[in-house]
């Protein structure tokens, strides 16, 4: 007898392609609206030229903030930080710089080393904590390490700041000039990099592993998932991300001040996550944009009070908007993505 | 050769402070077995439960896979040694749809959920077992279904499907049919009826009606030890499990 040239499974597996809700199925495909913010950076060099160095500042915000989101968006994991791993890759970078060697890509290499070793040890150390008890314990590592880079005045200037950095041109030949011509590429592009991996991580299998982390992590053990050692992963490859927007930040500004490790920076990244949108990575683009330009925007206005603004906009965001600005826009722009949540 | 038990727990022991929720307990399930765990309300049938899957640990005793001493293995390591349950109260994720629900277990089976590179989409296999799941329980209709908006029967078939996926050698089925309507009951049964022959089976149930269709052997416990094992005829005919299930103490009906 001819067999069935379409089994039963494969014909409720095309049916399942075919429904646009099956996120397992779609999720990683391109869509043309994703390469929008992309052009707007591209854009915005051209149109914006004296803007420069708030683009720069935009986009490492940028890329912090996407390292955070993938440790509290897609894993869960309730953390305040976050500026450990940024700040010891800030001062690595700077480090590098003033002792071995003036080439970016190699300082900026070596902070995402040092930011994903950081992520290991204290998530070794940590990540079997929950809630409150684990908000407090990584929140009390930025605390003494902002106190550890105060005291170690010989290595990190201590309050001063580290000056001396100074990095050769990208590559040998794209001069790091003061206008930002060179560092808002070479930021961007490795912004670029890095989110496309991080795209890929979170529509991979592992991706929805941290998932069901996030949404019942009991259940995820009850299915044999190695939970700590999951949340050990992404914690690492986060702590690696942000040491990378830390790196950006010193050879960006060729100084590193002891505020990289401070409450501040640690509690502003969640903020703007928030802002934007948690476990969707594009409210991370959204959110630490918004919170940057509005920053520097209101804070010329009135430098006394634009927190205010800011203060408001997070109000009417988490009570209005809980998915966050991007979250918005999705629910906005497509009805059939509303139906699918 | 003699074969080992698919699962064997020998003189199991946990105690909360003074308190003795397992006393002594031993049981095994040979492979392909269909055996029902029973006894009265607080007689220790989820502590266990709890023991043989690694959710608790024994103050005593062993419990082992295939003849291995699983007894230091964590929950995640019994699972991949072939131990799978189901919950008594859903426990799913509720955010995420039926197919995801699956897919989460299938992919840990497969080995693939560790994989930070390849698209989900990708791994082809595993969305075969996961359609191979939803089909045997019927639930491809609902395959995008967010779990939340399922009436609870519904949700009953995602927990089993889920712990079919773990292509598991012991299954464990807590109170399954809890929750789920009259209507369904006689259905879910067929369903147990129909899993693969060489899957041992344990369901602890508190419908009698379930216990007797299903299990050949049926063990009961009461305050925390094991009261009697035996066929369903040998249960049905014993004065004690009448007297504990009536609600009279022993001692009672000495006097």
């Amino acid at each position: 007898m001819q067999p069935d040239p379409i089994s039963p499974r494969a014909r409720i597996l095309q049916a399942l392609a075919a429904d646009p809700r099956t996120r397992l199925l779609h999720g990683h495909r391109f869509r043309a609206a994703e390469a929008l913010p992309w052009i707007l950076a591209v854009v915005a060099y051209f149109a914006f030229d004296t803007y420069l160095s708030l683009g720069i500042a935009v986009l490492i915000a940028v890329l912090f903030t996407l390292s955070l989101d993938l440790v509290i968006g897609y894993a869960g994991i309730a953390t305040l930080g976050h500026a450990t791993m940024y700040g010891f890759g800030a001062y690595t970078a700077g480090l590098v710089a003033v002792h071995f060697t003036r080439e970016p890509v190699t300082g900026l290499f070596m902070a995402m080393l040092a930011g994903a070793a950081m992520a290991f040890v204290t998530g070794r150390l940590f990540l079997h904590l929950r809630g409150n008890t684990l908000i407090m314990l990584t929140l009390a590592v930025v605390v003494m390490l902002s106190e550890v880079a105060n005291k170690a005045t010989s290595l990190t200037g201590g309050e001063d700041g580290l000056r001396g950095v100074v990095i050769d041109p990208l590559f040998g030949i794209y001069k790091f000039d003061i206008w930002g011509r060179t560092r808002y590429w070479y930021v961007l592009v490795t912004l670029f990099v890095l989110f496309l991996i991080a795209r890929r991580i979170a529509h991979s299998s592992f991706g929805f592993a941290l998932q069901g982390i996030r949404e019942n992590d009991r259940r995820m053990s009850a299915i044999g998932s190695p939970v700590p050692w999951r949340l050990l992963v992404i914690y690492t490859i986060g702590g690696a991300f942000a040491g990378a927007a830390g790196g950006l930040l010193a050879q960006s500004n060729r100084f590193v001040g002891l505020d990289v490790f401070s409450i501040s920076t640690t509690s502003t990244v969640l903020i703007m996550l928030v802002l934007g949108g948690t476990g969707r990575l594009y409210g991370a683009l959204v959110g630490a944009a918004i919170y940057v330009m509005l920053h520097h925007f209101a804070s010329a206005i009135n430098p006394f009070h634009w927190m205010f603004v800011v203060g408001a906009v997070l109000i009417l965001t988490v009570l209005f908007a809980p998915a966050g600005l991007f979250g918005l826009i999705e629910k906005l722009s497509s009805p059939l993505n509303r139906r699918a949540r | 050769m003699s074969e080992s038990p698919a699962l064997e727990i020998k003189g199991l022991c946990k105690s909360f402070g003074s308190l003795e929720v397992s006393r002594n307990v031993s049981l095994a399930l040979e492979r392909g077995a269909r055996s029902a765990l029973i006894g009265p309300n607080g007689a220790g049938k989820t502590t266990l439960v709890n023991l043989m899957t690694g959710v608790a640990k024994p103050s005593r005793g062993s419990v082992s896979i295939g003849g291995e001493d699983v007894t230091g293995l964590s929950q995640a390591g019994r699972v991949k040694k072939g131990l799978a349950r189901t919950f008594q109260i859903n426990n799913l994720f509720r955010e995420m749809t039926v197919l995801e629900n699956v897919y989460l277990a299938a992919s840990e089976q497969a080995g693939v959920a560790g994989d930070p590179w390849r698209p989900a989409a990708r791994h082809r296999g595993v969305f075969e077992d996961v359609i191979d799941a939803l089909e045997m329980l019927r639930l491809t209709d609902e395959a995008n279904t967010v779990v939340r908006h399922l009436p609870y029967g519904k949700q009953r078939l995602v927990e089993i499907a889920i712990a079919l996926s773990l292509k598991p050698k012991i299954l464990l089925l807590d109170e399954p049919a809890a929750g789920v309507p009259s209507v369904e009951v006689e259905w879910l049964l067929d369903v147990f009826m129909g899993l693969p022959k060489d899957l041992s089976i344990l369901i602890i149930e508190h419908d009698m009606d379930i216990v007797f269709k299903f299990a050949r052997k049926i063990f009961v416990l009461v305050q925390g030890a094991m009261l009697m094992s035996g066929t369903p005829d040998e249960i049905a005919a014993s004065d004690e499990v009448q007297a504990v299930y009536l609600g009279r103490s022993l001692e009672g009906r000495e006097r």
